[in-house]
């Protein structure tokens, strides 16, 4: 991994910034030149919600590369507060207790690393919300 | 625009082929294509593949192939469109021949994933998906298709031994394939049996990882010769894409680039799904044949894996589907993927499937994706006699 390629995604991976069309109103996350929905190219940015639910999940047995030690691990699809939806590894929760439609919140966490000397990459994962 | 027929084809048996090369399985099934044709040269050839710049440090396939195959001086170039590499590198050729550009073309697809390590032909597999915040989040190809089989397992009310059941019918025919990696039967209580792999998805409704090349010949129909056995001709050729994350689809079980690229295919050849005999279905993982299906017309949207349980796509049902084994069995050497569907419909429409024929086959469907149904190839066939 090169540390530009890193650097570029930092801002949208650390605190989860999507897109937002000026012309049609639609929040798009990962962020986007043009939107999907309308074609325009007017698009600002827009801090996305850090709430959402589990609309799907998984558990990772065999990963990829770079992941091996983290295994297994949940990885679901969620539906943010403001209708945008991500994929996300699942922590600090059984998969017993995984269910669809259970509220879950963004964390910040080590998500992969380059070898022992390379870089240490970062980003979202998202956790079970604790009662209120 | 001219008639395209199908002139010959070939592939070698899929499976761990430690003593070959890239360039070996290529030309294996280069020569196989060319000799079943009784052509002696092209003047074009599309190489597919998906992943040889990371698995064999090699790109410049086009060129590379050509060398190896004694060819030069003729356009030669490289397909990639992730496991869907084969089914758009055929409709690559079919355009060429098709708008008189090239007269004779060789389309050949090859993967070898057994020079590396499975945790990197995980990474590989992977890339068909965006890098920066898919992949990033460490799940796999096989977990993405888990979401989809639990959530449509939610909303039908579908039971985990329907959907398998399209793995147990793969394995039923690619026991009678001499060219499948797999070639033996399983049941519904061993795939269900078999370690989960991303859960809910079991071992055995995933594709396995493995080597293998496929290639066909295409040329004029009309300037076809006559052969003792019957010509085959392409009815309609179409590509489509769609969104490369699921999270972005509006329904994340209809897969939209299936049911595009479909759709126009049917129209060009002036078809329903009802007219289709023998089919060949991404099913790369259980869930995305059943999904296919839907999509493709074959059921409405849910009823996919009834049909599958209910004995709907097995040899003698009424749409034989995956009738050498399909991905799940016969294998899927990633781009060469493609390639195997179209040799496997040849041979069905020609009446050379053996132990796997279907009867009276005259029109053939193969559905090939990239991703999960980010690019789809539809590629029908058809006998010329009927």
């Amino acid at each position: 991994m090169s540390i530009p390629r890193y650097w570029r995604e930092i801002k949208y991976r650390y605190r989860l910034i999507g897109s937002v069309c000026e012309n049609c109103g639609s929040v798009l996350f990962p962020r986007k030149n043009i939107c999907i929905r309308c074609g325009s190219r007017e698009l600002g940015e827009m801090n996305l919600s850090e709430k959402g639910r589990v609309v799907s999940y998984t558990v990772v047995r065999n990963p990829p590369k770079e992941y091996e030690k983290y295994a297994p691990y949940i990885v679901a699809l969620i539906e943010l507060e403001d209708g945008v939806r991500i994929l996300s590894q699942v922590v600090d929760c059984d998969l017993a207790e995984m269910q669809i439609g259970m509220e879950v919140e963004m964390t910040f966490r080590r998500i992969r690393e380059d070898g022992s000397s390379g870089i240490i990459e970062y980003g979202y994962k998202f956790r079970p919300v604790i009662g209120e | 625009m001219r008639d395209v027929a199908v002139l010959g084809v070939g592939c070698t048996k899929v499976g761990e082929h430690w003593e070959c090369s890239l360039k070996d399985l290529f030309v294996e099934a280069s020569l196989k294509a060319l000799a079943d044709s009784g052509v002696e040269g092209v003047d074009a050839l599309y190489v597919s593949n998906m992943a040889s710049g990371l698995l064999q440090r090699q790109e410049h396939l086009g060129a590379v192939m050509a060398d190896a195959l004694g060819i030069s001086e003729i356009p030669a170039v490289r397909v990639e469109a992730a496991s869907a590499s084969g089914g758009v590198a055929f409709h690559e050729g079919v355009k060429a021949v098709a708008s008189g550009m090239n007269d004779l073309v060789l389309v050949g697809g090859v993967e070898k994933m057994t020079d590396i390590l499975p945790p990197e032909v995980a990474s590989t597999v992977i890339m068909s998906e965006d890098q920066e915040y898919t992949a990033y989040t460490g799940i796999t190809y096989a977990g993405l298709c888990a979401l989809l089989k639990r959530l449509y397992m939610g909303r039908f009310d579908v039971k985990p031994e329907e959907i398998a059941m399209i793995s147990v019918v793969g394995h039923e025919n690619a026991a009678s394939n001499p060219y499948a990696q797999y070639p033996f039967k399983t049941s519904v209580e061993r795939v269900l049996s078999s370690p989960m792999e991303a859960d809910p998805i079991h071992l055995l409704e995933c594709a396995g990882i493995g080597d293998g090349a496929a290639a066909v010949v295409l040329g004029p129909a009309e300037e076809a010769e006559i052969f003792s056995r019957p010509l085959v001709v392409v009815s309609a050729s179409t590509v489509a894409t769609d969104t490369l994350s699921l999270t972005e689809r509006e329904d994340i079980l209809t897969l939209r680039a299936v049911r595009s690229a479909a759709q126009r295919a049917y129209d060009i050849a002036k078809l329903t799904p009802r007219d289709i005999d023998v089919l060949e279905v991404h099913d790369e993982v259980s869930i995305l044949g059943v999904l296919s299906l839907e999509d493709l017309g074959f059921a409405e949207k849910g009823e996919g894996a009834g049909l599958v349980a209910g004995g709907g796509v097995s040899l003698k049902g009424v749409i034989p589907t995956t009738t050498f084994g399909g991905l799940k069995a016969r294998g899927n050497p990633l781009g060469a993927t493609g390639l195997y569907q179209i040799a496997e419909l040849t041979w069905q429409l020609r009446g050379e499937a053996g132990k796997n024929q279907v009867e009276g086959a005259g029109v053939g469907l193969a559905q090939n994706m990239g991703g999960i149904g980010s690019t789809c190839a539809v590629n029908i066939l058809r006998r010329e006699d009927l």
